[in-house]
């Protein structure tokens, strides 16, 4: 039984166009990460001021920066920093927001009044203000930046998680699970979340994305990751100041991250055409 | 002292235009072994009954009165204690099978799990304590049927499903809210002589919630007839049927379409709707729709007036009601 259902899912898979090209880049992004942490083609932290500005060779695929460093190796080693950045972000976000709605749908009353006005509270600063407020708090710096976005992706989870676990909540099913006797946290584990599942893991992929785009943000500003660990944010910002003479140098990182943000939320697309049939036919 | 004893129980509903009372007044009785049906159409208050009983009325519902089970007052536990008496000595099966069950768990992980939770049974005797329910209440092939998902079995076998979840720990009360109203004719049959026979075999007391009076007359002892939140008729299921009291019960049972009636026959309905819970008139609540309503009957409530032995009325006009009866109340 199990193996025609995960045979259906696979077929699926294969049939949403979103979620093949999505997840294509995605993984292609994923492996890049991987390779660069045992190789890059070129040096990532040596700066070599005569290799400055080198043209597109067979030894630079895409050429030297400022500092004479290999660009390739540079966006390769930044994929890692923005991959890390995603995953810590999201999990942040998923754990604590995931844990306040759920608390929020089952305890009602003032629990949830508490926490859904807070995440309003939250929501009415825009993300990049906020992530700046707080890596103004925590000062500049990778580890704060992640933080920051992950402090973000709070409310956002807290509020899908309710709303989601309040329709939950409300079927028959539930009702009978009451009914033999089940407390509300069992429910919540073994009915709520199983439930959900599918439009947090949706959620998470776009959250996902929008992190990496803060992340860059915060980097082109000079608050996340700081020299010389590579960032796709900071290629950005360094490459700012040569635009007119070496307009490349920002063409690559820009096109890293919106190549990012578009493998992940096509992949998002997908992945919500494969686990909730019933919400992409309505669109 | 009876199993369950429920006394003056009110419930009422806290919505924007004030509070609903649901029930009023409701006074059950019910031994070990015994059956009880609750009748009227929708909105009478009768899940409102049974939700209450469980301890499972919704955030803005309220409670007043007693329910007493072997002695020990529900309405008075917390909300963990509740816990341990949901499902092992009172169990419940609702009305729609088909949405009774998770849809991402096996059916046999379901039954399963009261098993362990208030027997404390370990994972391999709760399987084999399943598949013997399941056995039990009729679903061909239990062994393989434990693994499949609520959606691979049709509507009839979910119910047997439902049925042997809420008979797992062998409860004293089973609440049964329109079990077969969602189901077909046939399978109706079926699932109400599986619990029929069930409730026989294990000694338990049934409380039978329907709007289908055949259903009631044939599969209990006791009934109670509900209308706008109260009780308007109980006593023995042979002697209310023999000696249909209440105008409403009467409404009830012309209502029922027969057979020979024709085609082109009309139905015979009870003019007007269900009272509105929330501003009640103030006598008996069936006035506005009682073919032998009075200006008495408007503003005072009519008390309650044994008719035989253990054959309660609340109504203001029994007699003529009674002698109403052979031409029929309602044309």
């Amino acid at each position: 039984m199990s193996s025609s259902s995960s045979q259906s899912f696979f077929a699926l898979c294969l049939r949403s166009r979103s979620f093949m090209v999505g997840g294509s880049i995605t993984a292609f992004l994923l492996l890049c990460a991987l390779i660069s942490l045992f190789w890059t083609p070129g040096e990532v932290y040596g700066i070599s001021i005569a290799t400055r500005f080198l043209p597109v060779s067979a030894q630079h695929w895409l050429g030297t920066d400022q500092f004479g460093r290999d660009i390739l190796s540079l966006l390769m080693a930044g994929t890692q920093n923005s991959i890390t950045v995603g995953v810590v972000a999201v999990s942040i976000g998923l754990f604590a927001g995931v844990g306040l709605g759920l608390l929020a749908s089952a305890r009602r009353g003032w629990t949830e009044e508490l926490i859904m006005r807070f995440s309003d509270f939250s929501f009415a600063f825009p993300a990049i203000l906020s992530a700046i407020m707080i890596t103004a708090i925590l000062g500049p710096g990778g580890v704060n930046s992640i933080i920051a976005i992950g402090i973000y992706n709070v409310p956002v989870f807290a509020r899908l998680t309710r709303g989601s676990a309040n329709a939950i909540w409300t079927r028959e099913y539930v009702m009978a699970a009451r009914a033999s006797g089940k407390g509300k946290f069992r429910i919540t584990i073994e009915h709520i979340l199983p439930n959900i599942l599918s439009i947090l893991i949706v959620q998470a992929t776009i959250q996902f994305a929008i992190a990496i785009l803060a992340e860059a943000a915060l980097s082109y500003l000079g608050l996340g990751t700081q020299p010389p660990h590579p960032s796709w944010g900071r290629m950005l910002n360094e490459a700012q100041t040569l635009m007119f003479f070496q307009p490349m140098q920002a063409v690559y990182p820009g096109g890293a991250i919106a190549l990012a943000v578009f493998g992940l939320n096509l992949l998002g697309d997908g992945l919500r055409d494969v686990l909730d049939p019933r919400l992409s036919r309505k669109r | 002292m009876a199993l369950l004893d429920v006394e003056n129980l009110d419930v009422s509903l806290s919505t924007a235009m004030g509070p609903a009372r649901a029930v009023r007044g409701l006074n059950i009785s019910l031994e070990k072994g015994e059956t009880l049906g609750i009748v009227g159409e929708s909105g009478c208050g009768k899940s409102m009954t049974a939700l209450a009983l469980m301890g499972l009325l919704p955030d803005n519902g309220t409670t007043e009165g007693t329910i007493s089970l072997q002695g020990e007052d529900l309405l008075l536990k917390s909300e963990k204690e509740m816990c341990k008496i949901r499902g092992n000595r009172m169990a419940m099966i609702f009305q729609e099978p088909m949405t009774s069950l998770n849809p991402v768990h096996t059916v046999g992980r379901q039954i399963m799990e009261p098993l362990r939770l208030h027997r404390g049974l370990s994972k391999s005797e709760a399987f084999k304590e399943t598949i013997g329910l399941m056995e039990r209440v009729g679903i061909p092939n239990p062994s393989e049927r434990v693994h499949n998902y609520p959606h691979q079995l049709s509507g009839g076998q979910r119910q047997r499903v439902m049925i042997a979840l809420a008979l797992s720990c062998s409860p004293d009360i089973l609440i049964a809210d329109e079990p077969t109203t969602a189901l077909d004719v046939t399978i109706q049959d079926q699932i109400l002589e599986l619990i029929q026979n069930l409730v026989d075999e294990e000694g338990m007391a049934l409380i039978l919630i329907s709007h289908d009076l055949g259903v009631i007359a044939e599969n209990t002892e006791k009934v109670a007839v509900m209308y706008g939140g109260a009780v308007v008729e109980s006593g023995p299921t042979d002697q209310i049927f023999g000696n249909l009291a209440h105008p409403y019960t009467q409404g009830l049972f012309a209502a029922m379409p027969k057979l020979g009636m024709g085609r082109n026959g009309r139905l015979t309905t009870i003019p007007g709707t269900v009272p509105d819970l929330i501003n009640l008139p103030a006598g008996c609540t069936f006035t506005d729709r009682c073919p032998l309503a009075t200006d008495e009957c408007g503003t005072t409530a009519p008390s309650i007036s044994t008719v035989e032995a253990g054959h309660k009325v609340t109504c203001h006009h029994i007699d003529q009601a009674i002698n109403g009866r052979g031409e029929g109340l309602y044309k």
